[in-house]
């Protein structure tokens, strides 16, 4: 009982070298549905791609409704909508309408704005299953400045108001940093106070438009040992309140994290042109193809397609990951953050306490952590 | 708009699920899921029969009566069984439960 749903397929294809691979595929449990890239706010750890995709070469809402069919067929149980802003799309409500159709379970990942009170009705009576608000901050002044939107948090609030009205189940999610680290306590206050049953706390990821601003936001390790803390305490006084999903600094950790569970193992993410990544940052290793959804079946994309092949099993590691007992745990860590610190995906990801690089990535974080910080740089679109 | 806080868990407890979770048969792979926000639980056929019970008018004594009827099973056993499940369960802020 309780356990991760995964069933395996074996699938066989030949790799760089010509040899023919065969491996345990499973069917993947979630896919991100990235619908656009547009978004009103600039916050300067923005996760999308360095280039964005524009409006023009967008899915259009019946590719869209085609591909969570598709998901659903292929064994996809949870559906994230996300972005960029989600709310940009007009079809929102009709395409969430359509995935729960679908049988999706359907999750919206929103910076609220762009949403009113009359769409978040709309969306509860098309089956919306829940909704992820993120905050910036636990006081207008500084959530306001790092999202880079005057007025964005009063937003946010009555968005959160109007969700907890719909009977809709709310999560807060909190990117923390440098300059919101010391409010995650009052973070938390507030998250229980809009009425979430659960909130995530995900320490920026340092690549993509983050790496611009590593001095403005690189957490001390003062700070990220205070959070660990704290975030065990909370989790102990609010049992049964509030759910806490804590992603702690992996600049800190031992071991790097378990990235997507393992490429191409539990989940995909479909561009706002239909683009199907293994993760939402993989198209920052420069060697990989992406098939897309107007060409191909999502499903021969998942099993079949180099890119999901490329870093799965063990076979693609260097010698310190395939004889490491961890490799089942952690997949050798994050391939795009193994291209973006090492220059070679496949590399042991340099979080790793095993990297040869590890030492400097150290290095790197704590003085980045010791700066003054400088100037945010705005992610425009 | 504050939360409640964390209910006892006993025989009076009537439970139900929250909204945003739900049962759905998983045909891909064959089984019954319990879908919340960001957890996809495969549940064993008592955990499904459980869930199913949770009607949000039958207390757990009630429910617990039914299955030592059914199983012929010591009903004290069935029940510290079922309410540990609902404690479990109710952590994870998955059910609503009144007493």
């Amino acid at each position: 009982m309780n356990e991760q749903v995964s069933i395996p397929r074996t699938s066989e294809w030949t790799d760089r070298d010509g040899i023919v691979k065969r491996i345990d595929i499973p069917a993947p449990i979630a896919m991100l549905a990235e619908l656009t890239h547009r978004c009103p706010l600039a916050c300067p750890y923005c996760s999308n791609p360095l280039e964005l995709e524009g409006a023009r070469g967008e899915l259009s809402t019946d590719e869209w409704i085609s591909v969570f069919g598709q998901a659903a067929a292929l064994g996809v149980l949870h559906l994230h909508l996300s972005g960029g802003e989600p709310a940009a799309r007009r079809d929102l409500v009709e395409l969430t309408a359509a995935a729960a159709k679908a049988g999706l379970y359907t999750n919206l990942i929103t910076s609220g704005i762009g949403l009113t009170e009359k769409r978040i009705a709309e969306l509860s009576e098309a089956g919306l299953d829940h909704l992820q608000l993120s905050i910036q901050g636990a006081t207008p002044d500084l959530a306001d400045k790092v999202g880079g939107y005057k007025g964005g948090y009063d937003r946010k609030i009555a968005v959160a108001e109007w969700t907890h009205a719909a009977g809709i189940p709310l999560t807060v999610n909190a990117v923390c940093h440098k300059q919101n680290m010391d409010q995650i306590g009052d973070m938390l206050d507030l998250a229980v106070r809009l009425g979430a049953r659960r909130i995530e706390i995900a320490t920026v990821q340092f690549h993509g438009w983050a790496e611009k601003n590593r001095k403005a936001l690189m957490p001390t390790k003062e700070q990220v040992l205070s959070t660990n803390a704290l975030v065990d305490e909370a989790r102990k006084w609010l049992e049964g309140i509030i759910v806490i999903d804590y992603v702690p600094a992996d600049h800190h950790s031992t071991y790097p994290k378990a990235c997507m569970g393992g490429w191409g193992r539990t989940g995909l993410n479909v561009t706002p042109s239909g683009k199907v990544l293994p993760c939402h940052a993989a198209e920052s290793i420069p060697s990989l193809a992406f098939e897309t959804v107007r060409a191909m079946p999502l499903a021969d994309i998942w099993y079949d397609s180099d890119a999901f092949n490329a870093y799965r099993g063990d076979s693609w590691m260097a010698e310190l990951c395939r004889s490491c007992e961890r490799k089942a745990i952690d997949f050798g860590g994050c391939r795009c953050q193994a291209m973006a610190l090492a220059g070679d995906a496949a590399a042991t990801d340099p979080v790793c306490v095993r990297s040869p690089m590890r030492q400097l990535l150290v290095e790197q974080a704590e003085i980045d952590s010791r700066a003054e910080p400088p100037e945010f740089v705005y992610r425009g679109h | 708009m504050s939360a409640a806080p964390a209910v006892p868990v006993t025989a009076q407890t009537v439970a139900r699920l929250a909204r945003g979770v739900r049962l759905r048969e998983d045909p891909v792979r064959g089984q019954t899921v319990l879908l919340a926000p960001e957890r996809a639980l495969a549940l064993d056929d008592i955990a499904v029969m459980i869930v199913n019970a949770l009607d949000g008018e039958r207390n757990l004594g009630a429910i617990s009566e039914e299955f030592s009827v059914k199983f012929e099973a010591p009903k004290e056993q069935i029940l510290a069984d079922v309410i540990a499940f609902i404690e479990d369960f109710s952590k994870r802020r998955m059910l609503e439960l009144t007493s």
